[in-house]
C-alpha cells in the first residue's frame, strides 16, 4: 500500500470522567489505501463507531473528544482542522453511509431533492446539470424508474431502496473515502446481500476507498480487502481479509469467526411424531380504520396457516420482516387473537379462551422475547423476574419458589449474586439468560423463541444458541423458533418452515431443506447467508428489491413479482401445497 | 455514571431550591415554638414599620406580620401538599385504568377528564368553594378537583407506552393477572414523570390557595399568605410591607419548588439534561 488515502496515527478518544472506562479508542493506528475496502470489526462497545465519528469530526463534544494522535487525509490533520473546513470536507472528500437509512433521510423532503441538496451545497453546477447528475446517480445505484423515484418521499421506499438513496448521496461528490457504519444491519438478509454487492461494485467503478464498520464476519468475508479487529478501543488484529479469516492469530478474532453461524446442519435428532401443538387454518387480519377520506387498510398478516409441532421437535419459522412469522407466534402463545382457525395444545383447543381461562395452559407454553433490553422490567431484580411466572401461577410456597429460581439461574449460567442485580447491571447475553430462565422456570413443554439472539452481539449469539440447544435436550423441550436468519436456524431446528407474506411456502426437515431447497424464495434466502469463508464474493440472490405491500398481496402465486423463474401461470393461479419428502412446498415449478 | 442522588443533589439550582423549601418547612413545623402567640392577636400599634421591636412590623389592626408569615407557611404548605397528594392519587388511578384497559373505559374516563380540564380551573375552584363553604378541608377538595386532570394525562400516556413494552407481554405470558400487571409491572415504570409533575403541582396548589385566600375564600381563622396579601392590599401605598413580605414568600417558595421539580426532571432523565 504505497499511498494511503487516510492514515490514523495513535488516535485516542477520551470519555467523560463518569464513564465506566477512560478511553473509547486508545492509541489506534490504521491506514486505508487507495481503492481499498477496510473493514473494522468489533462488537458493541469496541469503539469502532466512535472512531468513525472521530474521522468525521462528529464526536459528541465536549464530553467525548480526541485527546491524542492524528487523522491524516490528503495531507491534512482532520483533528486540527477548523469547523468550517471540516464541514466542507464532510460530504465532499469524506462521505458517510449510516446504519438506519430511515433516520438518515429527511422524512419531509423528496429523496431526489435530498440528493440534489448535496450537490447544491458543495458544487457550482447549474440546476439542470444538477438534475442530470441526480438521475445519473440513481441509475448508478440501480434504482429502477429514476424519474418517479426522485419524486418519492423516504417512507414510500423500502429499506433497501432508502439505503441506495443514502449511498447515492454519499457518492454524489465522488469522495475519496466513504465511511459506512453498519450499513446493512437494519436490513433484511436478502437486501443486505444486494447492498453489499452494490457497495463493492460502486467502489470498483469509482475508485473510492471505503472504511466499513461492522460486527459481522460474514460481511467481512464478502467485501473486505483488509480487516482490523477492534476490542475495548484497541486493534487486536489487522491484516488482509484472507489472512485474518483463514488463520486468525488473536483468540478474540478466532472466537468472533467461530461465532458466525455457517451452513452445516448440526441438529439431527428429530422429534417423535405425536404432535404436541397443532395449528389449523390460522388467520390473522389487521384492519386499520380509514380516516380523513383514506380507505381502511386490511393486512392479512397470517393467511390460513397450518402446522404441527411434534414432541421434542424444534420448528423454525423463517422469513423476512413482514412475513407474518412473529404474528403467527403471538397468535399461538395467546398474545393476539386470531380471526379464524384454531390452536390445539396437547389435543386441547386454546383459541377463543379468555385470558383467565388461558392461565393454567401458560404452564405448558412459555416464550423468550426478542430484545432482552425490553423484555425485563428495569425496576425488578433478576430473582424476582425469574420468580414471576411461579408467583403468577401461585402453586408453590416461598421457600420452594426461591429454590426453583436459584436452580434455574444456575442452570442458565448465572450466579446467585447476579440474582440480586437489576437488569441494567447485566450484559445483553446475561439478560437473555435471565429471560430464558423466566421462560423455563415453570417447566413448560413448549418454548416459543422470538428471534432470541438478534439483539445480541455475535459472540454472545453463539453462546445463547448453544444454551438453548442444551436446555432442549436436557429438559426435553419443544421449540418454536422464529428467525430471519437461516444460518441461525440450522443450529437449533429439526424442521424449518419458510414464511412469505403470511403463508408457509416451504416446510421440510432442516437437513433436507438446506440440501435441496425447492421453492425459489427458500433458495434466495439460502443464497443470502454470508459465510466467513473468503473469496466467495457477494452472492447474487436475484430477487427484486422489496417485499410487496402486505395489504395488497399479488394475485396468483404471491411470490411471482420477485421470483427469478416465474412463468405466466404464476401470475394467475395460486399454487397448492405439494408434498416433498419431509414436508410441503407451494410452487408451480417445484410440484 | 453518576447515581440519581448525585445528579440531583449536586445541581446548584436544586441546592438553592432545597435550602429555601427546607427552611419554609422547618418554620411551618416549628410555628408554635417560633411565635407561640395566636397570629390573629393584636400585639401593638397598627402600621408599625418593620425593623422595630416586631421584626416585620404590624398590620392595619396591629397584628404581628412575622407571626402571620410563620403560621401562614404552615396553612399554605399543608393545604398545598394534601391537595397535591389527593390529586396525584386520584389522577393516577384514573390515568392508569384508562391507559391500561383502553377502549370504552378509556373513552369514558378521558372524556370526563377533558370535561374537567376545559373549565377554567381557578373559576371552578371559586365555584366549588362558594358551594361547599370555605374551610381548610374544602380548600383541599377544591384544589385537588381542579388539579388532577394533568396527572391523569401524564399517567395515561406513560401507561400506554409502558404497556406495549415486551416485559409487560412477558408478564401476560407468565400468567400474571391484569391488576397485578398494572400495579407491579406498569405503574413503577411511570414514576419518574409522575414525580416531576406532582412536585410542580405543589407550586400550583400554593398559588391557587393563596389566590382563594386573597379573595377571602380561604380557611377562616387560619392565617395564610394569600389572606395577608388580601388584608394588606388597600394599604399598599402606606404600608408596603403588608403585601410585599407574604408576596415575596409565595414567590420564593413557588420558585424553589419549580427549581426542585426541574432538578428532579434532569436527574431522572439524564439524557435530556445533557442537551
Amino acid at each position: 500500500m504505497s499511498d494511503p488515502v487516510l492514515t490514523i496515527d495513535g488516535l485516542t478518544v477520551s470519555l467523560p470522567p463518569w464513564s465506566d472506562r477512560k478511553h473509547a479508542v486508545s492509541n489506534l493506528s490504521l491506514a486505508i489505501g487507495k481503492q481499498e475496502i477496510v473493514c473494522v470489526v468489533g462488537e458493541s462497545g469496541s469503539g469502532k463507531s466512535i472512531m468513525g465519528k472521530a474521522i468525521l469530526g462528529l464526536l459528541p463534544k465536549p464530553h467525548v473528544r480526541a485527546t491524542g494522535g492524528r487523522i491524516m487525509l490528503e495531507g491534512r490533520d482532520l483533528l486540527q482542522l477548523p469547523d468550517e473546513d471540516m464541514r466542507r470536507l464532510r460530504g465532499g472528500r469524506i462521505a458517510m453511509i449510516f446504519q438506519e437509512p430511515m433516520t438518515a433521510l429527511n422524512p419531509l423532503m423528496k429523496v431526489g431533492r435530498q440528493v440534489e441538496e448535496v450537490l447544491e451545497f458543495h458544487t457550482d453546477l447549474k440546476p439542470s446539470a444538477r438534475r442530470a447528475r441526480v438521475l445519473q446517480l440513481m441509475a448508478d445505484v440501480h434504482l429502477p424508474d429514476a424519474e418517479r423515484m426522485v419524486n418519492s418521499y423516504p417512507h414510500q421506499l423500502s429499506g433497501g431502496q432508502r439505503q441506495r438513496i443514502v449511498i447515492a448521496m454519499a457518492l454524489a461528490l465522488e469522495p475519496a473515502l466513504i465511511i459506512a457504519d453498519e450499513p446493512t444491519t437494519a436490513l433484511d438478509v436478502t437486501t443486505q446481500a444486494q447492498i453489499l454487492h452494490l457497495i463493492r461494485e460502486l467502489q470498483r467503478a469509482h475508485g473510492t476507498s471505503v472504511l466499513f464498520i461492522t460486527h459481522d464476519f460474514g460481511v467481512v468475508a464478502e467485501i473486505a480487502d483488509r480487516v482490523a479487529v477492534m476490542r475495548h478501543g484497541e486493534v487486536v488484529e489487522a491484516g488482509t481479509a484472507d489472512a485474518v479469516l483463514r488463520s486468525p492469530q488473536a483468540d478474540y478474532t478466532k472466537a468472533l469467526i467461530a461465532a458466525v453461524p455457517g451452513l452445516r446442519p448440526r441438529v439431527k435428532d428429530a422429534g417423535t411424531q405425536m404432535p404436541l401443538l397443532v395449528v389449523r387454518d390460522l388467520e390473522k387480519t389487521y384492519v386499520s380504520s380509514g380516516s380523513f377520506g383514506r380507505a381502511s387498510r386490511s393486512v392479512k398478516a397470517v393467511d390460513k396457516v397450518s402446522l404441527q409441532l411434534g414432541r421434542q421437535a424444534s420448528l423454525a419459522l423463517v422469513g423476512e420482516s413482514g412475513s407474518g412469522k412473529s404474528t403467527l407466534a403471538r397468535c399461538i402463545i395467546g398474545l393476539e387473537t386470531p380471526n379464524a382457525g384454531e390452536v390445539l395444545l396437547d389435543g386441547e383447543r386454546i383459541t377463543g379462551l379468555s385470558r383467565e381461562q388461558l392461565r393454567p395452559h401458560r404452564r405448558q407454553m412459555q416464550m423468550v422475547f426478542q430484545d432482552p433490553f425490553a423484555s425485563l422490567n428495569p425496576r425488578h431484580r433478576v430473582r424476582d423476574i425469574v420468580a414471576l411466572p411461579l408467583r403468577a401461577q401461585g402453586r408453590l410456597d416461598r421457600a420452594e419458589m426461591a429454590k426453583r429460581v436459584a436452580e434455574m439461574l444456575e442452570r442458565v449460567g448465572l450466579s446467585a449474586e447476579q440474582g440480586g442485580r437489576l437488569p441494567s447491571e447485566l450484559s445483553g447475553g446475561q439478560r437473555q439468560r435471565v429471560a430464558i430462565a423466566r421462560a423455563l422456570v415453570l417447566r413448560p413443554r413448549i418454548v416459543v423463541c422470538d428471534e432470541p439472539t438478534s439483539a445480541l452481539d455475535v459472540s454472545v449469539q453463539a453462546q445463547i444458541l448453544n444454551l438453548l440447544a442444551e436446555l432442549r435436550r436436557e429438559l426435553q423441550l419443544t421449540y418454536l423458533f422464529i428467525s430471519h436468519n437461516l444460518a441461525v436456524v440450522e443450529h437449533v431446528a429439526t424442521e424449518v418452515a419458510v414464511m412469505y407474506l403470511g403463508r408457509i411456502v416451504e416446510q421440510a426437515r432442516t437437513a433436507e431443506l438446506f440440501r435441496a431447497p425447492r421453492h425459489p424464495y427458500t433458495k434466495a434466502l439460502l443464497a443470502s447467508v454470508l459465510t466467513p469463508e473468503p473469496g466467495l464474493g457477494v452472492p447474487d440472490v436475484g430477487l427484486g428489491d422489496a417485499m410487496p405491500d402486505p395489504a395488497n398481496v399479488p394475485p396468483g402465486c404471491r411470490f411471482h413479482p420477485r421470483c427469478p423463474v416465474a412463468v405466466a401461470q404464476c401470475g394467475s393461479a395460486a399454487p397448492a401445497p405439494s408434498p416433498r419428502p419431509s414436508g410441503t412446498v407451494e410452487c408451480h415449478l417445484a410440484a | 455514571m453518576k447515581t440519581f442522588w448525585q445528579r440531583f443533589l449536586l445541581n446548584p439550582r436544586v441546592i438553592v431550591g432545597l435550602v429555601w423549601l427546607a427552611s419554609v418547612v422547618l418554620v411551618a413545623v416549628l410555628a408554635d415554638v417560633l411565635t407561640p402567640r395566636d397570629p390573629f392577636a393584636i400585639v401593638g400599634a397598627p402600621f408599625a414599620r418593620p425593623g422595630g421591636a416586631l421584626w416585620l412590623g404590624t398590620d392595619s389592626l396591629g397584628r404581628d406580620v412575622l407571626a402571620g408569615l410563620v403560621h401562614g407557611a404552615r396553612t399554605t404548605l399543608l393545604i398545598a401538599v394534601l391537595s397535591t397528594l389527593a390529586a396525584v392519587a386520584f389522577g393516577t388511578l384514573v390515568g392508569a385504568v384508562a391507559g391500561y384497559y383502553g377502549g370504552v373505559v378509556d373513552d369514558i374516563l378521558m372524556r370526563t377528564t377533558e370535561f374537567f380540564q376545559t373549565i377554567p380551573s381557578f373559576l371552578f375552584a371559586i365555584v366549588l368553594i362558594a358551594i361547599l363553604s370555605p374551610s381548610a378541608m374544602n380548600l383541599v377538595i377544591a384544589i385537588s378537583v381542579v388539579s388532577w386532570p394533568p396527572i391523569t394525562r401524564v399517567v395515561r400516556a406513560e401507561v400506554l407506552s409502558v404497556k406495549s413494552r415486551e416485559f409487560v407481554q412477558a408478564a401476560v405470558v407468565a400468567g400474571q393477572r391484569d391488576h397485578a400487571i398494572l400495579v407491579t409491572q406498569v405503574l413503577p415504570n411511570t414514576l419518574s414523570p409522575l414525580i416531576v409533575t406532582g412536585s410542580l403541582l405543589v407550586a400550583t396548589a400554593i398559588l391557587i390557595e393563596s389566590a382563594l385566600s386573597f379573595l377571602g375564600l380561604g380557611a377562616p381563622n387560619q392565617m395564610s399568605w394569600g389572606f395577608m396579601i388580601g388584608a394588606g392590599r388597600s394599604f399598599l401605598r402606606d404600608a408596603w410591607w403588608l403585601v410585599t413580605i407574604p408576596g415575596v414568600a409565595i414567590l420564593l417558595t413557588v420558585l424553589s419548588i419549580n427549581l426542585i421539580g426541574e432538578g428532579l426532571n434532569d436527574a431522572l432523565n439524564p439524557r435530556l439534561a445533557d442537551l
